[in-house]
């Protein structure tokens, strides 16, 4: 499994449009549009797809981001903390599913 | 060894976007440097500065530097090194220079100023109207001495905040004081101006510390930076980013053009990265300070080679 994850996969993104180019240039045209500054900033948006990479545990994701956010002017401060907002939040988003065990259990409880 | 007509990936970059070879105009600055020896050892530096380096620029060459100052229209004499204070002939040329009415800036590191016999530093600075142009890689204590060595942030901070209360960094437009972000490592840096607004509320939050401009330069693959992106696997990625990021627009306005540098014994170059690679300006111009002479050198071909590359990313280096 060490070779899961090859960092040189990352570049053969683009064939994955090889059986279906049609809807892969769809999806390059809309992450572009979503990463490329509006209201947020480019610099928002780097420290956005970082904490998000964590969240979804993308290796891919992760190398280029943080390479991104340095890229940016930000370090490892930044990225740790923007890690720790996901990391709260996918905790807190178990945590909170406790109400629901809890409901489950009043249905069922005398 | 000679490198203007030498045929690079650089030079054929420039003829594939201009019409000719890169080219000197009025040179507005004498950018001098008067020595190696440092009192740090950045992991980035081009030069491979230190305390163990000699390269000191003598008296007789000063005064030569001096000469072709009063005999040109040259109007900004920039001092570098190394830690240039640490040249015992360094507080005679920012007078001399003042004297003949040129603008002068010192690069500094700021942690000079901790340094013994160095601590009436800033007056003297304050006293010559002397801008400046100090090395701040980042605004945290961390990633600062990573790279400059530990401790080195704290003594930066406090030399800030000294130049503050003297009335540096006030953006009136006297006595200039201008910071230096370089990127942690195998990195291109960020926009100037996005990481100026950062670094102006974070410096002004943390430390009651105001400056005037912040300069967001690429670090060069030559020096010690290059060993380090050697070592670590990096230099031909680092490079390949260099050469994509390349903006032809930065040419019209790229330093070599409007600068020449001196070396500590009164070589000339067209850049101080040059001259950390011996690559000396074209044969048919003066190679030497005593033999500078305006026209001529205003007007030289410019000694370009792959480096190069890290002065035309992006929206280019200073």
């Amino acid at each position: 499994m060490g070779d899961y994850y090859k960092p040189e996969d990352l570049d053969r993104f683009g064939e994955v449009g090889k059986h279906n180019p049609v809807l892969f240039n769809k999806f390059l045209e809309w992450y572009n549009a979503a990463l490329a500054p509006g209201v947020l900033t480019k610099r928002e948006k780097a420290l956005i797809g970082a904490a998000v990479a964590h969240a979804v545990q993308c290796p891919y994701c992760i190398d280029a981001y943080t390479k991104a956010c340095l890229e940016e002017g930000m370090s490892l401060e930044h990225i740790t903390e923007a890690v720790h907002v996901a990391a709260a939040i996918r905790g807190g988003a178990s945590l909170v599913h406790a109400i629901q065990a809890h409901n489950a259990a009043d249905a069922l409880s005398l | 060894m000679q490198g203007a007509m030498k045929e690079t990936e650089f030079s054929k970059k420039v003829l594939s976007a201009r019409p000719g070879p890169l080219k000197a105009l009025e040179i507005a600055t004498l950018q001098v440097n008067i020595g190696y020896r440092c009192n740090l050892a950045c992991k980035h530096c081009h030069l491979a500065a230190g305390s163990s380096r000699t390269e000191m620029m003598d008296r007789g060459t000063v005064d030569e530097v001096l000469r072709a100052l009063s005999i040109s229209p040259i109007n900004i004499l920039d001092i570098t090194g190394g830690a240039p204070e640490l040249n015992p002939n360094f507080r005679y040329l920012v007078k001399e220079a003042r004297k003949l009415g040129r603008k002068v800036i010192a690069r500094t590191n700021l942690s000079i100023f901790q340094e013994e016999g160095m601590d009436d530093l800033p007056r003297f600075y304050h006293e010559n109207d002397v801008d400046l142009i100090a090395s701040l890689p980042y605004y945290l204590e961390n990633n600062v001495d990573r790279v400059r060595g530990i401790g080195t942030f704290r003594k930066s901070i406090a030399a800030l905040q000294k130049l503050n209360s003297l009335g540096y960094g006030k953006g009136t437009g006297e006595r200039n004081l201008n910071l230096v972000y370089n990127p942690p490592g195998a990195l291109l840096p960020p926009a100037q101006n996005t990481l100026e607004y950062e670094y102006k509320r974070e410096l002004k939050d943390r430390f009651d510390i105001s400056f005037d401009r912040l300069f967001a330069i690429t670090n060069m693959p030559i020096g010690r930076f290059r060993e380090f992106l050697a070592r670590t696997g990096n230099l031909e990625k680092y490079m390949h980013a260099l050469v994509c990021a390349f903006n032809h627009r930065t040419l019209d306005d790229i330093m070599c053009r409007h600068l020449i540098s001196v070396r500590w014994d009164g070589t000339l170059f067209d850049c101080d990265f040059n001259q950390a690679l011996g690559l000396t300006v074209d044969s048919s111009v003066p190679a030497h300070i005593r033999d500078f002479d305006f026209a001529r050198l205003s007007a030289r071909l410019i000694a370009v080679d792959d480096h190069c590359f890290g002065c035309t990313a992006g929206s280019g280096s200073t």
